[in-house]
């Protein structure tokens, strides 16, 4: 008898054991895990004898493994002093800047991270005004809209440009025998695209165009910056707008051509360098490998245009430093380093992140900078361009909108739902998360009072 | 024992007291935790705002279905080969050992690393494609892992699933093996009783407290399932792991994230108290 309660107990106990850890993982804490190979996030308490004590800079960028050791072994070196980079997901980033200010014990010194996180940042009351250091910076050639933008709508600067990149398109050669007649390469559209992976389809029996749907691509920012921008002259605004109808049945058309393997693509350099795509648009920083690893196959271009324009979305990453910050003087003189002209085509070179200044690249830069630089060049100076940010002021529910925008295209292009029905639910599930987070338009949408608005 | 006095109860107390310690702080007070969450809006206040998400979201329902499906089809696979594999390892004949080592090769590897091993096979320009191709059986590369056919996906994910975690089942019934060959199994065959009979009568039935803990472990593994799944389907095929992760790391809403947890916890809890049910082991069978 006892034997079998033992035994009933043994079971009960590691069922609890087994099926609580997917319960016991989501559960929050400020600082979440650690990456991988991130050093730890506490400093050594200082002794008489330590060395000064490092720079802690918490960053949403250069998160991928390879790119932050980079940033350790390579970009940071000449710096001299001890800095700790601690690449974070955006989500656990934001929590922990607010738990440390709300707790009054700042442990984080520099912050760098994209434009729109900014803006939560300052929301939160978490940075510190940086009139000064900026006065000491003015003889590096900064890009003057960065520069405005970083003011954050303020007067003061609180984000100082770091570095920027954008979202292109890479193509093997192999493709352009079969361009549309007539088609431009430097300025396609994306009815030329469609036709484009029409051809090859036809001729060779294979879907070649490519998109990142994996679980880990940026097809979010595709519907952000690209689809809407070009097809609607705005995004948030424009969600469920019949122009956003006529949209989604084009990019419906196109989706014909793209190999269906895309719901598997993170990062569109590997199936770009498999061939099992010729044309693919992604991150500059995510097509890099192609060009590094293969430079005489691949090209790359601007994004297609649509109906209104070539929409495109410039990424902007900046540096800010935490209110309150124990090493003030550490954080300065590591922005300083870091907008350096030599450091940012360190940057340029080691991350494939462009630099924020306005000087010219080096022509003994790698072969594979030089394509992607020319391309992101064209498309930003296009006479047809339409700048699109990203998201602005979302802060911890950037994620949560960004699965809106995926939700909608899955269930239109992937599960043939009706467009419609499909806007008119995701629009709300949109305007729920504006709401929420008080967010008012940013470009291309026209700018709002209250908090953005799906019309 | 020299002093009397120590109550024969406090020893086993005492040896239990680690692992209740340990239970208590990396399981139960963490489960609390997540069941406040789920019933928590963002807000913060109480709400059964999450699982409105939950329940709402596009995904949900085919998470759930695809949760269900998996198991259906994973477990008896894994059982029929688990016993199998189990035999041939304790079989007496020569090399049977080298089996066991063989067999148990997957349990050493992570869940994701498997599934990128499998997604190296199955991709377009995987190594199950080249060899097709190499034979001349096909044309050109045959696309297997297509949101357009999900069963296709699926049925690679049973059969990755199956490699990868049917050791850990294997296992189980080796240990349970070891404790009824022998003199059973010889009077079976004093009776002449052919492999089949053997196993339907004398294996089976002994096997049975070793089975209930291999389909316990093996199905509550099963409902945590994920890696593999995002691996070779990336976000086609949801099920109910790969939503919590979604939710918590892709959306950074711990608060769904958890409904979806405390769904996991209550299948499990329901699954487990069936197999306890289904399987009952009488005392006499651990007697022994």
């Amino acid at each position: 008898m006892r034997d079998r309660r033992l035994w009933t107990v043994f079971s009960l106990l590691l069922a609890l054991l087994l099926a609580c850890q997917p319960a016991a993982t989501p559960t929050p804490t400020p600082t979440a895990a650690p990456p991988p190979a991130a050093p730890s996030p506490t400093p050594p308490p200082p002794t008489p004898t330590a060395p000064p004590r490092p720079v802690l800079f918490l960053s949403t960028q250069l998160r991928p493994v390879e790119e932050a050791e980079k940033m350790r072994n390579v970009i940071l070196k000449p710096f001299g002093a001890p800095v700790e980079f601690i690449p974070e997901d955006e989500g656990p980033f934001h929590d922990r800047i607010r738990a440390e200010i709300q707790a009054g014990k700042v442990t984080v010194d520099v912050v760098g991270a994209l434009h729109g996180n900014f803006v939560t940042l300052l929301k939160d009351n978490a940075l510190e005004d940086l009139a000064a250091l900026m006065e000491r910076l003015k003889d590096r050639p900064m890009v003057s809209q960065f520069v405005e933008l970083g003011k954050l709508g303020t007067d003061r600067p609180y984000c100082i440009p770091w570095m920027q990149a954008t979202y292109i398109l890479a193509i093997n050669k192999k493709a352009l025998d079969y361009l549309p007649a007539g088609a431009d390469l430097n300025a396609l559209t994306w009815d030329q695209l469609r036709q484009w992976g029409e051809n090859i389809h036809k001729a060779t029996g294979e879907r070649k165009l490519g998109f990142p749907l994996g679980p880990k691509g940026l097809i979010h920012r595709f519907v952000q910056g690209y689809l809407y921008p070009s097809y609607t002259g705005a995004f948030v605004t424009t969600y469920k707008s019949p122009e956003a109808v006529e949209m989604w049945k084009a990019f419906k058309a196109l989706w014909e051509h793209v190999n269906p393997q895309s719901t598997t693509y993170d990062f569109m350099q590997e199936p770009l360098l498999a061939e099992e795509v010729w044309i693919a648009w992604d991150h500059t920083a995510r097509l890099v490998n192609a060009f590094k690893e293969r430079p005489n196959d691949f090209i790359a271009a601007p994004v297609p245009a649509g109906p209104k324009g070539r929409g495109f979305m410039p990424v902007l990453a900046c540096l800010g430093i935490v209110k309150g910050a124990p090493n003030r003087e550490g954080a300065e003189a590591l922005i300083e380093f870091l907008t350096r002209p030599e450091t940012q085509l360190t940057i340029l070179r080691e991350v494939a992140f462009f630099p924020v200044l306005d000087i010219p690249i080096p022509a003994d830069m790698p072969v594979h900078v030089r394509i992607e630089g020319e391309a992101v060049v064209k498309q930003s100076r296009a006479p047809d361009a339409i700048p699109a940010l990203l998201p602005v002021g979302l802060g911890g529910k950037a994620g949560e909108f960004n699965k809106v925008n995926r939700d909608t295209l899955e269930r239109i292009v992937l599960k043939g739902e009706e467009i419609e029905k499909v806007l008119q639910e995701e629009a709300a599930n949109l305007q729920a998360i504006l709401n929420e987070t008080g967010a008012a338009c940013w470009p291309p949408d026209p700018p709002s009072t209250g908090p953005c608005t799906v019309r | 024992m020299g002093n009397g006095k120590a109550p024969e109860w406090l020893l086993p107390l005492a040896l239990l007291a680690p692992a209740a310690l340990f239970l208590t702080f990396f399981i139960a007070i963490p489960s609390v935790q997540a069941l406040q969450l789920a019933f928590h809006s963002s807000s913060g206040s109480g709400s059964l705002e999450p699982f409105r998400r939950m329940v709402s979201d596009t995904r949900f329902l085919p998470a759930l279905r695809n949760t269900l499906i998996l198991i259906a089809l994973i477990i008896p696979i894994q059982l029929v080969l688990a016993l199998t594999m189990a035999l041939i390892a304790q079989s007496r004949r020569r090399g049977a050992g080298f089996f066991l080592y063989v067999y148990a090769i997957p349990l050493a590897i992570s869940e994701l690393a498997a599934g990128l091993v499998w997604l190296a096979i199955f991709t377009e320009r995987g190594y199950l494609n080249v060899i097709l191709h190499g034979l001349g059986w096909i044309q050109r590369p045959v696309i297997f892992l297509s949101y357009e056919r999900p069963l296709g996906i699926l049925l690679a994910v049973v059969v990755a699933e199956a490699w990868r975690a049917t050791a850990i089942v294997m296992v189980t019934l080796v240990a349970g093996l070891q404790m009824i060959l022998g003199e059973y199994w010889e009077a079976a065959e004093v009776f002449g009783a052919n492999l089949i009979q053997k196993i339907r009568y004398v294996v089976l039935p002994l096997l049975r407290p070793s089975l209930q803990a291999a389909l316990i472990i093996r199905t509550l593994f099963a409902f945590q399932t994920f890696a593999v799944v995002v691996a070779l389907g990336g976000g086609v095929l949801p099920v109910l792991a790969s939503e919590a992760y979604n939710w918590y790391v892709g959306a950074h809403n711990p608060h769904v994230a958890a409904a979806y947890a405390l769904v996991i916890l209550v299948l499990s809890a329901i699954t487990t108290g069936l197999y306890l049910r289904l399987l009952r082991v009488r005392p006499e069978e651990l007697g022994r």
